[in-house]
């Protein structure tokens, strides 16, 4: 009975909190709605025992909305973000979308056929939904990891703006290199 | 040794595992007095943070133009709360409070929401130096947090469990900090910077007038620097369990020797502030990046090479 009231109220707490999202008038307050919202979330995942997939949400989406408050304050161009803010615009198709996608997936969940459950969960959740989701594809999964952050990395070489004769000279001798930022370590 | 498996207690022990917390606060809050005395040539200081304590108490607060209160008070106060969060996975010898199959993640999400407050804090009060401040520390953060994050890998993959009990009661024979030195230093470098401490206070930088700190005033202020305490307090009990063989050690109860322990560490973590100037956080990027991260991650590899020709 508790468990169930704490599970529903999290749900309350995720739904509201995104909502706020849209609601408030600062950057800040949006941003950390969202990761309020994702917060109660991963606590809700933690009540199906997906423990890890739960703290791992939870971990995730504090550290990207900490990363993502500094750029929306940077970034937020003539409105620098520091001030009161609308946190919407086009609100009427905004809103008209909206509802029309909620109407849509509410019918959606009240019209299907849900199945009846077949046999029992099996004792480690986590490894299972592993299994479910990547098992017979984990050759692809391996191969895009690496394919993906060396597109990253050819992404800023590409839009970067000093080149390695920037930073060493048009030999490339120069020791240490000139950089802008000073590293750390002294390269 | 034949460590007894971990059980979990009863909620209301957490009003004790609180106040064990407390009493590492205040260990450390008065060595860091004496050593400060020390430091300007007098003897005692003991009771210095108490009388700072109590002056905080009785100021008046300071408010700024359109702070964001909401915010600003819950950066200032979500330190301690975190703090606490903390300590439910470090098991006192036989007892936890929370006996997660995943604390190793969970005292990591926990250190990560460090991140979100200690900017909170900087940005609530609508100061430019706080939020200096706050910006600062996410700068130290992406510096020390990888590295944190591998290190904390490294007795998870040699004990085949993220549960700390687990991992505590895998080092029977030989504490992880013996074969896997690396880790436990960036782990411990990890704790000071995520409780803004010593060598990583840049964010509260005298430079900036206090940095995300600056206009915190009375309570909000004794909380706030408390919280950093109780940060450094869990990050030294949680070494305990995950590098120092929990609670196995002669003569004394296990739970006492935890406790000697997390005392230990915290001692070292509190003497190291006046040993080590701030690093700047542009200068730690590279020093996080390319010299703590592949180290780390080179630890990582023999732990489990170890673990696979040993298991």
């Amino acid at each position: 009975m508790a468990v169930d009231v704490a599970f529903w109220a999290l749900g309350v707490v995720a739904t509201l909190a995104g909502a706020a999202v849209f609601y408030v008038d600062s950057m800040a307050r949006a941003t950390y709605a969202l990761a309020l919202s994702f917060v109660a979330v991963g606590l809700q995942v933690l009540f199906l025992h997906q423990s890890y997939v739960g703290v791992v949400t939870v971990l995730m989406m504090v550290m990207e909305m900490a990363i993502m408050a500094v750029y929306m304050v940077m970034f937020m161009g003539m409105n620098p973000a520091l001030m009161p803010m609308s946190m919407v615009h086009g609100n009427r198709v905004a809103a008209a979308v909206a509802t029309g996608t909620f109407l849509l997936l509410a019918a959606g969940i009240l019209v299907v056929d849900w199945p009846t459950r077949r046999g029992a969960p099996a004792a480690d959740v986590t490894a299972a939904l592993g299994e479910a989701l990547m098992g017979p594809k984990m050759l692809v999964m391996a191969v895009v990891s690496p394919v993906m952050v060396a597109t990253i990395v050819a992404g800023i070489v590409l839009a970067a703006h000093r080149t390695r004769y920037d930073r060493f000279g048009d030999d490339l001798g120069r020791r240490p290199a000139d950089d802008p930022q000073p590293g750390g370590v002294g390269r | 040794m034949g460590e007894a498996t971990v059980t979990a207690v009863a909620a209301v022990w957490a009003v004790a595992a609180a106040a064990i917390l407390g009493c590492l606060i205040v260990v450390a809050a008065a060595l860091d007095g004496v050593l400060s005395a020390r430091a300007q040539g007098t003897a005692g200081g003991a009771g210095r943070p108490f009388g700072e304590a109590a002056r905080l108490l009785r100021q008046r607060r300071r408010t700024t133009i359109a702070a964001d209160n909401l915010l600003w008070r819950i950066g200032g106060a979500g330190l301690v709360v975190v703090a606490l969060l903390m300590v439910t996975v470090v098991p006192l010898d036989r007892w936890t409070l929370f006996d997660l199959d995943v604390g190793v993640v969970w005292f990591n999400a926990m250190d990560v929401t460090v991140w979100a407050l200690v900017w909170l804090t900087g940005w609530g009060s609508n100061s430019a130096h706080a939020l200096v401040g706050g910006y600062r520390f996410l700068a130290h953060g992406i510096g020390y947090e990888l590295p944190l994050m591998f290190a904390l890998v490294a007795p998870a993959i040699a004990a085949g469990s993220l549960n700390v009990g687990g991992i505590a009661a895998a080092q029977g024979g030989l504490w992880f900090v013996v074969w896997m030195p690396v880790a436990f230093v960036v782990f411990c470098l990890g704790v000071v910077a995520f409780s803004v401490w010593g060598p990583f206070a840049a964010a509260l930088g005298a430079d900036l007038a206090g940095g995300a700190r600056t206009e915190l005033s009375g309570v909000d202020r004794l909380v706030f620097e408390t919280g950093r305490y109780a940060l450094l307090a869990a990050g030294a009990a949680f070494a305990v369990p995950m590098f120092l063989g929990g609670g196995s050690g002669p003569l004394l109860p296990g739970w006492m020797w935890v406790l000697v322990k997390a005392v230990a560490v915290l001692a070292v973590l509190v003497w190291l502030r006046r040993r080590v100037p701030v690093v700047r956080p542009d200068k730690f990027m590279e020093a996080g990046w390319l010299v703590l991260l592949p180290a780390v991650l080179l630890q990582d590899l023999v732990v489990a090479v170890v673990a696979v020709a040993g298991g």
